[in-house]
């Protein structure tokens, strides 16, 4: 059994959730303490990966990042970087199809908050992103979880826009769903099978860990209410 | 002395109306707001405090403009002195009710003090899951507390709690306001906290003042 294309996988995951991490944060506050009139346009755009097909979302994503596309020239000029068919690239592109499932269970995190929680903060002279930092985040931290867990899962199976525009180089592009994939054409089920098992074992103890902690959040709020 | 005059198109009920307050507070007054659900006096709150914003009008604190619509000044929350108790309980989970008090200000013997104040010195080191609905109301009024505020506005602060309670602590809110001599502002149901309590009084209807038909002490 070849183990690069895990390598990959696992570099792959750590990276888009690290930077998903870091982009949805401030993104989710924002969103949620605007009033604009552009916030269910950014939504919506956020959500757009989760309705789009894969191999839609990878064809676009190949366009633009191609040496000719906007986004791949700007690459290319300014770092040197050649995205399509690379690593960096390939991250890019996982990180725009993962982000509605780093997006919505943070949503959701946010969502079972009550305003009264960051409103008390402002009235208690503290800005926005203290407050976002020391009131909101710490009691988002099953969301947190939740989301990371979300994407690293959804990233290690994620086949579609990764071989659109990472192709599938060995120990560069390709991963595990990749093999998957290449092992049934050529009828090797017996690997496919033990790599498919290990994605699937990975992802069931993902939703276990989430179920666990979402156990735990409701207990502790129902100990809460129970309180009052 | 804090005045105001405001005005706000309220659109998220029933039927849209526009909120019209005009008043002044002297120093210490504690002024009772009574009406019927949906008349305004909650939002009127949140634009004492700044969380939501009026359409026009002012507010002033002394000679300081907190709102004036002419002068396109608005300060935030943080920026205002006021003081906000909640409807429903707003202490911070992951903190105890000492640790909620010092996040609004760093004072160790300020905290005590308040705490002592409120009946919660006993309680100080338990997280808010761990109260009841009056220990956490009294836990977030000396939080409200803590920044010495020029303003203390009570959204129906008792409004979850049973009948002993509610006038327990009515009681004791009367009593902390009369010691620290703050400005508050009570937003409730209840004739009865009114007349007992508060020094002034205003009713709400449709977001007017309406002539009061309570006597207050």
């Amino acid at each position: 059994m070849n183990f690069v294309p895990f390598g990959v996988s696992l570099n792959l995951g750590l990276w888009t959730t690290l930077i998903l991490l870091i982009v949805s944060l401030p993104l989710i506050w924002t969103l949620t303490t605007s009033q604009g009139r552009w916030v269910p346009w950014v939504e919506s755009l956020v959500s757009l990966p989760l309705v789009v097909s894969p191999t839609v979302l990878g064809f676009y994503l190949l366009i633009f990042l191609s040496p000719q596309g906007p986004v791949g020239q700007f690459f290319q000029n300014t770092m040197g970087w050649r995205l399509v068919f690379s690593f960096p690239g390939m991250v890019l592109a996982s990180c725009v199809a993962g982000i509605p499932f780093m997006y919505t269970s943070l949503r959701s995190g946010l969502a079972q908050l009550s305003p009264r929680l960051w409103e008390a903060s402002y009235t208690l002279g503290k800005g926005r992103w203290e407050t976002f930092f020391r009131v909101v985040l710490p009691n988002l931290r099953v969301a947190l979880i939740s989301g990371i867990v979300n994407t690293f899962a959804h990233t290690l199976g994620e086949f579609g826009v990764v071989l659109m525009v990472g192709g599938s180089i060995p120990g560069v592009t390709k991963v595990v769903s990749i093999e998957i994939y290449e092992r049934v054409e050529a009828l090797d089920f017996g690997h496919a099978h033990l790599y498919a098992a290990v994605l699937v074992v990975a992802g069931y103890a993902g939703v276990f860990l989430m179920n666990g902690l979402q156990r735990r959040s409701d207990r502790r709020l129902r100990r809460a209410e129970a309180g009052l | 002395m804090i005045s105001f005059s405001l005005e706000k198109t309220l659109k998220s009920g029933p039927r849209p109306f526009s909120l019209q307050v005009e008043y002044t507070l002297s120093r210490g007054t504690y002024l009772g707001i009574s009406g019927r659900s949906g008349a305004g006096k909650s939002t009127l709150l949140r634009l004492l405090a700044g969380l939501s914003k009026p359409d026009s009008g002012f507010l002033k604190h002394g000679g300081a403009a907190w709102y004036d619509s002419t002068r396109r000044i608005f300060s935030p929350p943080r920026r205002r002195a006021v003081g906000l108790v909640f409807q429903e309980p707003s202490l911070f989970p992951h903190w105890t009710v000492r640790q909620n008090l010092l996040y609004a200000h760093r004072d160790e013997a300020r905290a005590a003090e308040l705490l002592e104040l409120t009946r919660m010195l006993p309680w100080a080191d338990h997280f808010p899951h761990e109260l009841s609905g009056g220990q956490s109301q009294r836990a977030a009024l000396a939080r409200a507390l803590m920044r010495s505020p020029q303003l203390l506005l009570l959204d129906e602060p008792f409004s979850a709690l049973d009948e002993d309670l509610r006038k327990d602590l009515g009681a004791d809110l009367a009593r902390i306001q009369k010691e620290t001599g703050v400005t508050a502002v009570l937003v409730t149901h209840s004739r009865w906290e009114i007349e007992r309590y508060c020094t002034e009084v205003l009713t709400l209807d449709d977001g007017k003042i309406v002539p009061t038909m309570l006597g207050v002490n």
